[in-house]
């Protein structure tokens, strides 16, 4: 008997997807990456923004295509382009608004998941490089977010570009050669809206496609976390499956179609009802065309940025250049980095961690928004105080984290996950 | 759970939103507009065409887009609107000549987005906003703009207004005068009342031409999340269904 031909395909079936699985992983990458991907069966809420995160990053690439189609990225017709997208191009005012709401439901998205993470330890080893591979695409994101503002070419998209390009040249000895590189001229002009609008759609997405990709493969090969912060594979089944998890296939994809719909309920909710957010997502200087010779009343970054351009404006000028504040607000991103390592607990979870964890992500969390709500504001009044405060605090927050988290009590932690909801 | 979501979502964002505009200055008046009143909106595009189209484009809305939003026949269209141009796709343009800075100072802006950018209680202060000052080129000064360029164009419906001034003392305890309002000092055409829903039919219309898709943006949505309620009730009912074995 001669041996059955073609052996090592013998575990691949018949049809169509036998045919591609010959030739490509179709099968398992689909079994691997969902189907069989084992996810701990007590994911709570704080679980649902991974998912959102990507659907809205593939809200903006879709309605992106279709505003590039209209959009024109030159100085003299991008306000009117825009204008044109909003009155004239079928649906272009649903497209507009579903990619500018977006921008600001992404971070809002990314602040709650990276929440999350401080939450329950996700960041903690092995998971270093998944919590890595997120702060860049955080870094990506917001490089995104502020090229995608300067294109409607408002009054503010121009003067926040002014001001945030400008912030280059603090640095010593580069600093103006620089901001000139950035601009491509001596002002913001043509050139720089046109520089923007390539980074923009092209080379920022698809770094953010590579970091994605590289964010959830990371997390696939070494597992989710759970909000009790242990590890699912201990205890493992006959079949080697563990006896906590599910398979992302079909548990939690229903799962988080029903945490699609809650979300779309209130993101078409702003769409529809409130698309400029009380001139948060969309600021009201922004419907005049750029204007170099007249400022805004009062320039504000996009609410997204405005706690770290509270901590910028919260440095005082020393020895003659603000070059500090400028470094005050890159640490805090670089900071960010770090936290696997500074973070020396025991335990990942916030459920068996002491009260000064506790403590301190609160008064971290508050502090972030007190920045975020300065740096919306005229610096004057109380605001520079608050904001110079909260400063000190988000960076305790970090700096002091090998401490506060060795001193810190721990409860038991149990064996087994505590249920789901 | 969801309402846990909505609760976090709103905690998030009531902090930045109650912090969106907020200006020094005298306190403008409510506007009290309403883009669903096709009536108003009528009245808003005849006043627009009467006294602000002459030196006022709408660069961005079209003529044709305007008869078929607020329902007025292409023949009423023809004979009552148009004066500057005579094919219903052209956006409304002005009749001012290039020169035009060199009359005012400065060129009459385009209000396409104006009631966006500034907002319809400003627009509707602005209109009621003019009195008179001898020492401006036009004889007017007005309460929200200082030293605005314009001229009082409707002082013909609704009269002169003199500056109301109040005593004040700075911070080093001199005297200064304040200016805080205006009063009418001689009549117009139109009785106050008249003139107050001539320049709210005005600017809901300007309201209107900075987003004419508003209306049918806001009748949508209310389908929109209709259909999104069903959606999620389903999704919910589906995820039960699955994990109901799960424990």
């Amino acid at each position: 008997m001669p041996a059955a031909p073609e052996s090592a395909n013998s575990s691949h079936g018949g049809g169509l997807i036998g045919w591609i699985d010959q030739r490509f992983p179709l099968t398992s990458l689909w079994k691997e990456h969902v189907a069989e991907y084992y996810a701990p069966k007590n994911f709570n809420f704080w679980y649902y923004f991974g998912s959102l995160a990507l659907l809205i990053l593939v809200n903006q690439l879709v309605t992106g295509i279709f505003l590039t189609m209209n959009y024109k990225p030159s100085s003299t017709e991008a306000f009117s382009s825009i204008e044109y997208i909003m009155r004239d191009v079928d649906w272009g005012w649903l497209i507009r608004y579903m990619h500018s709401t977006g921008a600001s439901a992404f971070f809002i998205v990314i602040y709650l998941h990276m929440f999350r993470a401080l939450l329950y330890g996700s960041h903690r080893r092995p998971r270093e490089l998944v919590w890595i591979f997120g702060c860049l695409i955080f870094l990506l994101l917001m490089a995104e977010g502020f090229m995608g503002y300067v294109l409607p070419w408002g009054n503010m998209s121009y003067w926040g570009a002014q001001v945030i390009v400008s912030l280059f040249g603090s640095l010593p000895y580069v600093g103006g050669f620089l901001v000139e590189w950035i601009r491509g001229d001596y002002y913001i002009a043509d050139a720089t809206l046109n520089r923007f609008f390539a980074l923009h759609v092209a080379a920022l997405p698809l770094a953010l496609i590579f970091l994605v990709v590289a964010h959830i493969m990371a997390l696939h090969e070494v597992g989710s976390n759970n909000p009790d912060g242990i590890d699912i594979k201990k205890h493992k089944d006959a079949q080697g499956h563990p006896l906590d998890g599910v398979p992302f296939h079909p548990y939690y994809t229903v799962k988080d179609t029903m945490g699609v719909a809650g979300f779309l309920l209130l993101f078409c909710g702003v769409i529809f009802f409130a698309p400029t957010f009380g001139g948060l997502f969309l600021e009201s200087p922004n419907f005049g065309p750029a204007n170099a010779l007249q400022t805004p009343p009062h320039i504000a970054p996009v609410w997204y940025f405005t706690p770290f351009y509270a901590m910028l404006r919260a440095v005082p000028s020393f020895a003659g250049t603000q070059v500090w504040g400028v470094m005050v607000m890159g640490a805090s991103i670089v900071v960010l980095f770090f936290v696997p390592w500074l973070d020396r607990s025991p335990v990942k979870s916030i459920r068996y961690r002491g009260p000064m964890y506790k403590i301190m992500l609160t008064i971290f969390v508050l502090s972030f928004i007190s920045l975020g709500v300065c740096g919306l504001k005229p610096p004057s009044g109380i605001y520079p105080t608050v904001a110079k405060v909260c400063t000190v605090l988000y960076f305790a927050f970090f700096l002091l984290m090998p401490w506060y988290t060795k001193l810190d009590s721990v409860k038991p932690v149990p064996e087994r996950v505590t249920g789901h909801d | 759970m969801i309402k846990r979501w909505v609760l976090v979502t709103i905690a998030l964002f009531s902090a930045g939103a109650a912090t969106a505009d907020e200006e020094g200055g005298i306190a403008l008046s409510k506007a009290g507009t309403d883009i669903s009143n096709t009536e108003s909106l009528q009245r808003g595009a005849r006043n627009f065409m009467n006294y602000c189209s002459g030196c006022h484009s709408l660069k961005y809305l079209r003529y044709n887009r305007l008869a078929a939003d607020l329902k007025i026949p292409e023949s009423e269209l023809a004979a009552d609107l148009m004066f500057t141009s005579d094919k219903a796709f052209d956006t409304i343009n002005s009749s001012m000549p290039k020169d035009s800075e060199a009359w005012f100072g400065k060129s009459p802006p385009d209000l396409s987005l104006m009631a966006r950018e500034r907002g319809v209680d400003y627009l509707y202060s602005y209109l009621k906003g003019f009195y008179v000052d001898k020492t401006r080129p036009w004889g007017v000064n007005n309460l929200y703009l200082p030293s605005a360029a314009m001229p009082d164009v409707l002082a013909e419906l609704h009269g002169l207004q003199k500056p109301v001034f109040k005593n004040e003392q700075d911070e080093r305890g001199n005297a200064r005068m304040v200016l805080v309002g205006a009063d009418a000092m001689t009549p117009g055409s139109m009785k106050p009342e008249e003139y107050d829903q001539f320049v709210r039919d005005t600017v809901n219309f300007l309201d209107y031409a900075g987003e004419p898709v508003k209306n049918k943006r806001q009748s949508m949505g209310v389908f929109v999340t209709l259909f999104l309620l069903v959606f999620f009730a389903f999704a919910y009912l589906l995820k039960k269904e699955y994990w109901k074995d799960v424990h």
